[in-house]
This record gives C-alpha cells, sequence and structure tokens, in this order.
C-alpha cells in the first residue's frame, strides 16, 4: 500500500464516522445543507425547514397534506386504484416486487394522493405527490387519479391544486406511462376552457414528464426555494453540452430569472399564499352569482 | 447484391448472398453450370431472409428505425406532398432546425406537415441538431397547427427523434414547458390530427406532436417511454443492457397495437423501408387517404371528442 491509499483510505473513514451521529431514538437530525445538528422534534415544528440555513427538506404526501388544508376538511378519492405490471417489467428486480416494496415502505398504494379539500376556508380539488413511493413517477394510477380529480374540478368548478415531486415518467409501465402526459394536460385543457383556475406546486424534485406535461401547465407555476426543477437531468446534459452547468441550474432562483415561475413561496407562506390567489380568482365568480 | 449498410443481425444473410455471388464469377470463368446450386442457395438465404425479420428482437427493430437509409421526413414531404411551403420560426425567439413543417397538398387538398427532421450527410444532422427540438421546435409546431386550423387545413406530423434536445439553452427557454403546452393546446385544435411514428418516437419529444386523432406507426419503427439505452443506463447502470431494455420497454409496433397506445401499422418491405422508399411512400399515401376521408364529416365537437377519449383511455391500472 503506498503512502497516498493510506491517507485516502483514513480519509473516507472519517467522513462516514462524521456523517453518522451515534444517537439513539432519531433525537437529533444533521442539515444536509449547512451541516447544523438540529433537534428532531424543532425541526418537525418547523415543518422540516432548517431553522439555521432554511433548507426545505422534502416531505411526504401526508407531511404535506396536513401542512397545506384546512384541519379535517381533506376527503381522499380513487385511494383504491393499484398499478398494474401489464409488461412484466423485470430490470434488477421486477416490477411487481417493486410495487410490493414501494407499499410497504410509504404505506401508499402509489405515488399520489387525491382529494377534495378546503384552504382557507375555499374549496379545492388537491393532488399531492410522494417522491419517497418510487421517486415519485407517474405511471397509469397517477396519470388516472390526476385526471379524474382534474375532470371531477371541472365538473364542480373548482380550482385544482397539483403539488408535485417526481422524477418523470415510470419506465416500468412503458408507453403507458408516457402516455399520462397526454392524458392529464388533456383533462387540464378542459379544465382551462371552463375558466377555472390552476396552480401548480412543483416540489423538490420536478423533472421529466411530469415537468413536460401538467406541471408546467398551472395558471400559476410555484415552487419552493431551491428546488431542483427541470426536463433532462443534469448529468445527462452535462454529458451532451460537454461544459460544466452553471451554479443554480435547474433550482426555483434560476427558473424564476428564466420566466419558468411565477413565485418562490417558502413552506410556511405555501398555504396563504394558494388560500389567497384561490380567493382573489374566486371573487368576481362569486359576485356573479 | 450486398447493401453497403447492412446490420449486424443481417451479417449471414449477406454471407449467403456473397456466397451466391462467388458461385456466379466462378461459373463464369470457368464455364461451369452451377444454376442449382445458385439456385439452391438463393431459396436458403430467402429462408433464411424471412425467419430473421419474423423473429427480429427489439433491439434490432431499434437498429431498423435509426436505419441511415430509412426515409426521413423530407422524403415523404418530397415524394407523398406536392407544392410544399416551408415555415419558419417560433415567433419569439429562432427557427429550429430539427423540426419542419409548413403547407403542401396531399391528393389536391391542401394539409399543414409538420415532422422533426434528421439529416443525411454528418453536415446536414449537424444542422438538424439530429433531429432533437428545442422549445422552438415545439412552439413553431403549435404556431403551424394554429394557422392551419384558421383556415379548417388538416395536419400531419411525422414523429422521428429519439427526444427533445438536452441542453443548457434548450432548458433555460423552457423545453419541458414547450412540450407541455403543445400537449393541452392540441387538445382544443379543430381540424383532424393525423400522427404518425415514421422512425424513432423518443419520449416526450416525439409526444409533443403526436397527439391525433389517429396515432400510427410504421412496423419498424418505434415509440418508446425513454431510449432502451437510456433505460438501460438508469435502472441497470450499464448502457450495454439496452437489448433487455428493448425487450421489457414494449417498442415495438406490434405491442403498442396491442396495448392501444397507436392505432394502426403501416407495412414496410420484410427488410425494412431503406430497402424500397417507393414501396413505403404508396403504403403511406393509402393509409393517410383513407384517414382523412374518415374524418372529413367530423364536426369539431366530435373531433375534440374523439380525440380527448382515445387518450383518456390510455393507461391501465388495477381498481379494486
Amino acid at each position: 500500500m503506498s503512502i497516498l491509499d493510506w491517507f485516502a483510505k483514513k480519509n473516507s473513514e472519517s467522513t462516514v464516522k462524521a456523517s453518522k451521529l451515534d444517537i439513539p431514538g432519531n433525537l437529533w437530525i444533521k442539515c444536509i445543507s449547512c451541516g447544523d445538528v438540529l433537534y428532531s422534534k424543532d425541526f418537525e415544528q418547523n415543518q422540516k425547514v432548517c431553522p439555521k440555513c432554511s433548507h426545505h427538506f422534502r416531505l411526504t404526501s401526508k407531511e404535506r397534506l396536513d401542512i397545506t388544508v384546512d384541519k379535517g376538511s381533506f376527503k381522499e378519492i380513487n385511494q383504491d386504484l393499484e398499478p398494474f405490471d401489464s409488461l412484466n417489467f423485470c430490470d434488477i428486480k421486477p416490477y411487481k416486487e417493486r410495487i410490493v416494496a414501494a407499499k410497504k415502505k410509504t404505506g401508499m398504494n402509489d405515488a399520489i394522493i387525491t382529494g377534495e379539500a378546503k384552504i382557507n376556508g375555499s374549496k379545492v380539488a388537491i393532488a399531492i405527490m410522494d417522491f419517497g413511493y418510487m421517486g415519485g413517477s407517474m405511471g397509469s394510477v397517477v396519470g388516472e387519479k390526476i385526471t379524474r380529480l382534474i375532470e371531477l374540478a371541472t365538473k364542480k368548478g373548482l380550482p385544482a391544486i397539483i403539488m408535485s415531486s417526481s422524477g418523470g415518467a415510470r419506465m416500468q409501465e412503458g408507453m403507458n406511462s408516457l402516455m399520462q402526459m397526454a392524458k392529464t394536460s388533456a383533462a387540464l385543457y378542459r379544465h382551462k376552457t371552463k375558466k377555472l383556475l390552476f396552480i401548480s406546486v412543483m416540489l423538490d424534485p420536478t423533472t421529466g414528464g411530469t415537468t413536460a406535461s401538467f406541471a408546467m401547465l398551472g395558471d400559476l407555476n410555484i415552487t419552493e426555494p431551491k428546488a431542483l426543477i427541470g426536463f433532462a437531468g443534469p448529468r445527462v446534459i452535462e454529458q451532451t453540452i460537454k461544459q460544466k452547468l452553471p451554479k443554480n441550474f435547474q433550482r426555483s432562483e434560476y427558473l424564476q430569472e428564466h420566466g419558468m415561475i411565477d413565485h418562490i413561496v417558502t413552506r410556511h407562506e405555501m398555504k396563504n399564499f394558494i388560500g389567497n390567489i384561490v380567493e382573489m380568482t374566486n371573487f368576481y365568480k362569486l359576485e356573479k352569482k | 447484391m450486398a447493401p453497403k449498410n447492412y446490420l449486424d443481425f443481417e451479417k449471414p444473410i449477406i454471407q449467403l448472398y456473397e456466397k451466391i455471388e462467388e458461385l456466379k464469377e466462378l461459373s463464369n470463368a470457368d464455364n461451369l453450370d452451377m444454376t442449382s446450386d445458385i439456385e439452391n442457395l438463393k431459396n436458403k438465404a430467402e429462408k433464411l431472409k424471412q425467419k430473421i425479420y419474423e423473429n427480429l428482437e427489439p433491439i434490432q427493430v431499434v437498429k431498423l428505425s435509426r436505419h441511415p437509409e430509412r426515409p426521413i421526413t423530407s422524403d415523404y414531404i418530397a415524394n407523398v406532398f406536392e407544392d410544399f411551403v416551408e415555415l419558419h420560426g417560433d415567433r419569439v425567439f429562432a427557427d429550429d432546425h430539427a423540426m419542419i413543417g409548413g403547407f403542401a397538398k396531399f391528393e389536391g387538398k391542401p394539409v399543414m406537415i409538420i415532422g422533426q427532421q434528421r439529416g443525411k450527410t454528418t453536415k446536414e444532422k449537424i444542422y438538424r441538431n439530429f433531429a432533437m427540438p428545442q422549445p422552438e421546435g415545439y412552439r413553431k409546431a403549435l404556431r403551424l397547427m394554429r394557422l392551419a386550423e384558421k383556415f379548417d387545413i388538416p395536419i400531419v406530423t411525422l414523429i422521428d427523434t429519439q427526444g427533445a434536445y438536452p441542453g443548457l439553452g434548450s432548458e433555460e427557454r423552457g423545453v419541458a414547458e414547450a412540450i407541455a403546452m403543445n400537449l393541452r393546446e392540441m387538445m382544443g385544435i379543430t381540424v383532424p390530427i393525423i400522427s404518425i411514428v415514421i422512425g424513432e418516437g423518443g419520449s416526450g419529444g416525439a409526444l409533443g406532436i403526436a397527439i391525433g386523432n389517429t396515432v400510427a406507426m410504421l412496423n419498424y419503427s418505434i415509440y418508446s417511454v425513454i431510449s432502451p439505452e437510456g433505460c438501460a443506463a438508469i435502472l441497470w447502470r450499464d448502457a450495454g443492457m439496452a437489448p433487455t431494455a428493448a425487450h421489457n420497454l414494449g417498442i415495438v409496433s406490434a405491442k403498442l397495437k396491442e396495448l392501444g397506445i397507436v392505432d394502426a401499422i403501416i407495412e414496410e418491405p420484410l427488410e425494412g423501408a431503406h430497402t424500397n422508399h417507393k414501396k413505403v411512400f404508396t403504403k403511406f399515401r393509402s393509409f393517410l387517404k383513407k384517414e382523412l376521408t374518415k374524418y372529413e364529416k367530423y364536426s369539431d365537437e366530435k373531433l375534440l371528442e374523439q380525440r380527448y377519449n382515445r387518450f383518456r383511455a390510455l393507461g391501465k391500472i388495477k381498481e379494486a
């Protein structure tokens, strides 16, 4: 072993030790952005935003729902829809096993929850994606649930709120998943022609076929600070153009500068921001009635 | 005669043809009668060809779909349509050379034709950005579709791209937004839209102009959520697994017809469209004529309803 190897070994050993805090019960959490050690109760109470550097950690769809809609107002629909492996897809693991594992991990039937709810007293149709379930990928169930939700909103004259966090189309469902891009966008066409509001909230991360369909079609496209939003992944782009990408590329702030995002909203402000827009866009509609 | 651009799986056939040529030369030179041997070999070659082409692996179809001599959008425009007037630009930023479009006549009637354009020579390929459109391409396409709609002119879209361009400017100018906008707005275009995959139908970049009342594909074209190479790199972490990925993804015409993703398959010569352009154009022409005639009688409402329902039905779920 050369001396350089020895140094390299020493180095890697020490980083492993530093990133793991050997304290039982997950009492403490280390911020992945600033490295500060946070007391988990404070962290949870702060909606999983680092009090020091205000890094917004990812939330599950359940956590997101709790901080977005009025307490007790959510009525879930289509919760029984489950994925179907129509291609008998098998990469290093069969898709069927992935479905079972994802359900066990998240307790969900697929990567999204949909339903009717109220935000600051206003009725909305809301969908929240969960990145924890197979990277929030959009297969037939996600597409169908979004489409049914938008159709319901169109029928009932409700604003639609979709909070995305998704790696894109679910490869394991092949072309059926690509077609969900067309299906969800089609439903939004009908929703739009009824002059109804659609707010798309793109959360960290929103990429691929999700961005290239319903997520970019909001009357308002909003996001949290520093969320990754793009079509192609940064690595693919770097390999294609063979240059280093600019700092902050595909982050919320970068997209806002390039005109793709209406507003960057912090997690604490999100509920009121949405509630306020819904109220304003409803104002003359309600007056007409 | 052996074609110069043959594919790896065609090698056994090529070898037989080479042998036949050898025999012919030999018989000429030595004045021997080898007619029966030559006939035998010819039969054998035909049978082998039949066998190989009837049992193509999906990855072999991928190769056919990308064949350098396969007819491209401009070939269809030149051979199936007349009086093409190209219209350039998205009126916002640029003219995307990877996407072409304009008015043309088909069987004496005007149509709007739009498609991704590959190049043939290296210089052309670079000029066409290897048929990978940027946001401008999708915005130009939508502009032309709206122009067609204004004058009740039906729209034909030809799909042949490995995908939208994954570049810096492409992202900055909102390629995802441009594709998404097409998916939504094409749902409201009140003229018939016929979309035909002629080569490679790569992901969202293909779908962005493929919201047709009828979606068809040529027999050896492919239509995929992600390229087999990309899928292999992500799921297997090994681009060498592309053949397996191609098999799993279900990207060939017969499978997609079965799933209802495409409505019809346009036949090709046994050995692929590149071996007989003329035959392909004839099939293409009669297919397009039939489809356009079918939608002539549709009202605006019926057209939109049909297009919505076509895409609304797609996807497979389990419902308790």
